[in-house]
């Protein structure tokens, strides 16, 4: 590891300053835990997830100790709620009073785009992250991609993890210590009527075997038998960076908020063409409601129609292809896997209730009772906080 | 299937020009007898269906009642045929057609059209009014399943795989006696999965709504381009990896623990939402495609899995033999399920709601009842839609695609001894995927063209036009031979055999129907003067001598100058009448003349006298100088007449001629006639001989059958001869035993010679 190698350069020629990091890396140690910070981080396609855990029980003796540049990140990072342009911290996810490795203190959720990651880099150097000593855990595929730029931009080692693993390993810790006392876990009530659809809290007790969708850029699913024993079944193209990617084209957005917010107001039935467009009704023959979609866009195929078409309804049409799809696939599989519970999460279901309950009801409707679909409150952050498990995991090793 | 490739905006379709010059004569053919109509308006292109009746020549033998030359008399008879005529063209022609059906329809019994398709209920209207029919609408799906059902039945190279990188594209698929049961995947503007478990049986068991539809729509939306095959023409020059997001883009490389690779999509348009907006037409409609298949692919392989089926057919106006959506979507399955399955496409997707719909309204007449085969001379064959692959195209009669079949007077099964009809395929060379073959077989056909209509011509002498049929005849050959020059796939693989039966079809086609029928009468007279000598010469011989003589016999048929000594070397392993003997012979015949009379006749006599029954099976109609079934039954009442032992055999029912069912020179044991397969199963038949090149060589020559066999021929061709690492006139003898049967020369108690 990096910090070690480091350490060892320390005892032969160290500063006054590099032989007090050194001891306090080994108390640490003798503690059976990694210095502070602590963080994980997740690089996605779109998102980087990172979580940093602010320990609340701080002697006196450790703030004295506390180097300045480990104090000034912690006040940066708990006293803002937006970073920059573009990076924002889910205050709503906060975990509060959490007991980690011995140490009690608040889980904070932020998220920036991995466009943003070479300013983030910066950042790093700017403030001698490096100096720290902490082991940058990291996972998601930015973790291999920006591997090298970490090391020679900032001089930073990182420790990269495979995004699975940290993804079942989060949601299984996030789900076991609750959302501040409230069921992490939830599901769409009465999904086949949307006046009446509400959510309903659950617990995850017994999790397994569950298929776990996880719907970001892409779109993984897994089933997972235990916390060590899961499979990647299949995954799809067609995904968040699908929906939002379209809607950039296809309305003139620029975010995914932006496009949640048109795709609210859109009807996807001027766009797409139903079951009753094409029969007049339902289609008996092979048991398909007329309301149904038969063709995505099929409406398109008319220059009229494309011509008399609102943003809007474009935005909602993609959000409802992209979703139904992913639903059905997603279904296909918990029938192949012959598993009846399926977890959705990733960032394309932040602030999307229209495709949570999409999604509820295509289960419910297409399995006629036998799937239901579950949604999990920290939806895009497992990988990271799975990250921030193995820096705690890691240092407790030998 | 070029034109099928045309999917204009249905807004067009209302443009007529009335002014469009069209050969109908030549399109809608045999009209006067037409009965039995139906029409599939899908989006762009019409499909009409019509039940016909042929009247043409056929060539006929009748026994003299008085012995001497010559035995018997050859007439060319009319006879009635029916014909099932399947036309494709884009909507605009719609009115013309029907203008046209309607003033050369002379039937007047005919008082419904039947319907299908998506446009059927547009044009209805225009439907009633100018042919005064009704319009009955049936279900598009069911329609479509019925139709599958009927082309993967009768057509054996209906179905094939696709591989864009391959010397040849289309790689034809044998299709299994069982066709059942299969997944239909029907890509239009939505996309239907179904799963077929028997003719009426099927189930729609998954869709979606990600499709052709999606492709057009979203696509028109992204790129300001209004026409389908526009669209799919900008996809096939784009580049998707600057619209997707790939595995690379995220991870730097490849996702080794999970075995993703760098250039794998990992979110379709997942740069569009980040990188500055300047997305190229091409790029953008490459990536959609792409986004579609993978997801009509994956789906399709999870309903594949799901209901445990291999056979994943697909079609729609998507795929209707785009070679860029045949691409997408075999690579995706490739790609889902490792290679398990393997994406299928039908030559004649196109025409499969027609011919449901027309199979609907055919019910009482019982089509399936029979079987069916495409006729090669009225039918235009796949056509690649690229234009690079076809230079044809432009040159073709207008916009219009043909299939025509003819129902034949039987039904063809398989041969009940094969070992494995699933695995068997007749032809020896695929000339398809060997280009030099290929172009050797199609220069010979060519050579030998010109001997071809001077036999045609001779066989009619006593009637004036046949010259100028023999032309006609020679054009029509001649364009098919040029045509699958450019696209040997048009008629599935292209083989020796096919070319043949092209030729047969093409022949007939102008009231040829048996252009060596003097020839053939000829040399059954003369090697008739020859039997009895011949026989007692070989009851002189020893019985080992004999055995010698009898293989040499048949061997000779087809040849005068070959070498006895060469023959009777490779002939010593294969003394198979040695041992106990066989129950039942089923044999192949060959040519007319010495071959029938002085070669097989004498081995019959061999079969018969050591208690081994004979079922003789001769082609139901003439091809080159085969002899006929026909001509077999008045030549074997004449040596009967000379000859006791056939003659017993005759009485006894101890010999029996058959039918094959074909009328072709090669032979495909896939399609035999069902009462050759009853006789062949009830007499317990142990022992098959093949022979000639056409039925031993050109196919069958790998043929794998549950009991003993004999394959024989005299290579006749020396480029054949030296593929097959031998000389000019060499001898094909293929003894084979099955595997766990013991062979004759194992027999360790050879029974002593009568």
């Amino acid at each position: 590891m990096h910090y070690l190698h480091r350490g060892d350069d320390a005892e032969c020629n160290g500063s006054p300053a590099k032989r007090c990091r050194l001891r306090r890396r080994t108390e640490s140690v003798r503690r059976s835990r990694p210095p502070f910070p602590w963080f994980g981080m997740d690089i996605g396609g779109t998102l980087v997830k990172l979580v940093y855990f602010e320990p609340v029980d701080i002697t006196a003796e450790e703030e004295q100790e506390e180097v300045e540049n480990l104090k000034s990140i912690r006040r940066y990072l708990t006293s803002n709620v937006a970073y920059g342009k573009t990076g924002v911290r889910d205050v709503h996810l906060e975990l509060r009073n959490l007991t980690m490795c011995g140490r009690t203190g608040n889980l904070h959720f932020i998220r920036f785009p991995t466009q943003a990651m070479p300013r983030f880099i910066q950042m790093g150097r700017d403030k001698n992250f490096s100096s720290l000593h902490t082991t940058l855990c990291a996972t998601g595929g930015g973790a291999y991609k920006f591997e090298n730029d970490f090391r020679s931009m900032a001089d930073l080692e990182l420790l990269k993890l495979d995004e699975l693993d940290c993804l079942i390993r989060g949601l299984l810790y996030v789900d076991r210590v609750s959302f501040n006392g409230h069921p992490e876990c939830y599901y769409f009530q009465n999904p086949a009527d949307t006046e009446s659809c509400v959510k309903k809290p659950c617990t995850l007790e017994d999790p397994f075997p569950m298929l776990l969708v996880n719907i970001g850029s892409g779109v993984s699913i897994l089933a997972v038998y235990s916390e060590n024993d899961y499979k990647r079944v299949t995954g799809t193209s067609l995904g968040g960076g699908t929906f939002l990617g379209l809607c950039c084209l296809l309305t003139g957005c620029e975010t995914f908020e932006e496009a949640l917010e048109m795709a609210s107001k859109g009807d996807s039935t001027n766009v797409d063409k139903l079951v009753k467009d094409i029969y007049g009704g339902d289609y008996e023959r092979f048991g398909l409601q007329g309301s149904a979609v038969a063709s995505s866009f099929g409406h398109m195929m008319s220059q009229d129609k494309r011509d008399s078409i609102s943003k809007e309804d474009l935005a909602r049409a993609t959000l409802v292809t992209i979703t139904n799809n992913i639903g059905s696939i997603a279904r296909m599989c918990a029938v192949n896997e012959k598993i009846e519970r399926v977890v959705f999460v990733g960032n394309f279901l932040r602030i999307n209730t229209v495709s949570m309950k999409l999604l509820a009801y295509a289960m419910d409707f297409w399995s006629k009772g036998q799937l239901r679909a579950l949604f999990l409150e920290h939806e895009g952050y497992f990988g990271a906080v799975g990250a921030l498990m193995e820096l705690l995991k890691t240092t407790e090793d030998p | 299937m070029a034109e099928c490739g045309r999917a204009d905006s249905s807004s067009t379709t209302h443009t007529m020009d009335k002014s469009i010059t069209l050969p109908p004569d030549e399109i809608f053919r045999n009209l006067e007898n037409a009965k039995r109509f139906a029409i599939d308006i899908g989006g762009s292109l019409t499909k009409l269906a019509y039940y016909s009746t042929v009247q043409h020549k056929v060539a006929k033998v009748r026994s003299f009642d008085h012995l001497g030359d010559p035995l018997y008399e050859i007439s060319e008879q009319e006879e009635v045929t029916a014909r099932l005529h399947f036309i494709k063209f884009e909507n605009a022609y719609i009115e013309t057609c029907l203008d046209f059906i309607r003033d050369h329809l002379v039937n007047t019994g005919t008082k419904v059209i039947k319907a299908t398709g998506g446009g059927a209920h547009k044009f209805k209207e225009l439907i009633e009014r100018k042919l005064g029919l009704k319009v009955d609408k049936e279900d598009e799906m069911t329609c479509l399943i019925r139709g599958c059902n009927f082309v993967l039945r009768n057509i054996p190279h209906e179905a094939f795989v696709y591989a864009k990188h391959a010397d040849s594209e289309f790689r034809f698929q044998t299709t299994h006696p069982d066709i059942f049961p299969y997944l239909l995947v029907n890509i239009g503007s939505g996309v239907s999965i179904v799963k077929v478990e028997s003719e009426d049986k099927f189930e729609r068991i998954g869709g979606s709504s990600i499709g052709g539809g999606t492709f057009w729509g979203l696509g028109a939306l992204l790129t300001k381009t209004k026409r389908f095959d526009e669209l799919l023409q900008l996809a096939s020059k784009g580049q998707h990896a600057s619209v997707d997001m790939l595995v690379r883009d995220i991870y730097g490389g490849s996702y080794g623990s999970l075995g993703l690779t760098g250039d794998l999509i990992a979110s379709s348009f997942g740069k569009s939402a980040t990188a500055d907006k300047g997305f190229s037409k091409e790029d953008m409609a490459k990536s959609l495609l792409h986004m579609i298949s993978n997801d009509i692919g994956q789906l399709a392989c999870l309903y594949a899995k799901l209901h445990n089926l291999s056979r994943v057919y697909f079609g729609g106006f998507f795929i209707r033999g785009h070679p860029v959506t045949m691409h997408t979507i075999t690579y995706s399955i490739n790609f889902f399920t490792k290679g398990e399955v393997q994406a299928l496409f039908l030559r004649h997707e196109g025409y499969l709601g027609a011919i449901g719909a027309f199979l609907k309204g055919a019910e009482e007449d019982n089509p399936n009842q029979y079987s069916w085969g495409e006729n090669y001379a009225g039918s235009s064959g796949l056509m690649s839609v690229s234009p690079e692959m076809n230079p044809m195209q432009r040159a073709r009669s207008g916009t219009f695609d043909m299939l025509e079949m003819d129902r034949l007077e039987r039904q063809l099964v398989n041969l009940p001894l094969l070992q494995d009809p699933s695995s068997y395929i007749p032809d020896t060379m695929d000339l398809t995927e060997d280009a030099l073959a290929r172009e050797y077989w199609l220069s010979c056909f060519e050579e030998a063209l010109d001997g071809v209509v001077k036999r045609a011509v001779a066989s009619q002498p006593d009637i004036p036009e046949a010259i100028e049929r023999s032309e006609k005849f020679r054009q029509k050959y001649r364009h098919k031979l040029q045509t699958l020059r450019q696209q040997p796939f048009a008629y599935g693989s292209l083989t020796v055999r096919s070319l043949l039966d092209t030729r047969e079809h093409c022949l007939n086609e102008f009231n040829f129907p048996d252009p060596y029928s003097k020839i053939k009468q000829r040399e059954n007279d003369m090697a008739l003067r020859y039997y009895q000598k011949a026989v007692k010469s070989l009851e002189q011989l020893s019985w080992e001598q004999r055995q010698f003589a009898l293989v040499r016999g048949v061997l000779a048929g087809n040849v005068f100058d070959w070498g006895a000594k060469a023959v009777s070397d490779s002939l010593r392993p294969a003394l198979l009448l040695q041992g106990p003997p066989h129950k039942c012979a089923l044999f192949f015949v060959d040519n007319s003349g010495v071959d029938i009379i002085l070669g097989v006749m004498p081995f019959v006599r061999e079969l018969l006298s050591r208690g081994t029954e004979v079922v003789l099976a001769s082609n139901s109609g003439p091809a080159l100088n085969d002899v006929t079934n026909g001509e077999l039954q008045i030549l074997t009442e004449r040596i009967a007449a000379m000859d006791p032992v056939i003659q017993a055999g005759l009485r006894d029912d101890r010999l029996t001629l058959v039918q094959s069912g074909s009328s072709s020179p090669c032979l495909d044991l896939s399609r035999l006639d069902k009462v050759l397969a009853m006789v062949v199963r009830e007499r317990q038949t142990d022992l098959v001989i093949i022979e000639g090149m056409g039925r031993a060589l050109h196919t069958n020559y790998y043929a794998r059958l549950s009991c003993e066999s004999l394959k024989t021929a005299v290579i006749k061709n020396s480029w054949l001869a030296e593929r097959l690492g031998g000389k000019l006139f060499s001898v094909v003898f293929k003894y084979e035993v099955p595997p766990g049967k013991p062979s004759q020369e194992d027999s360790s108690a050879p029974s002593t010679p009568s």
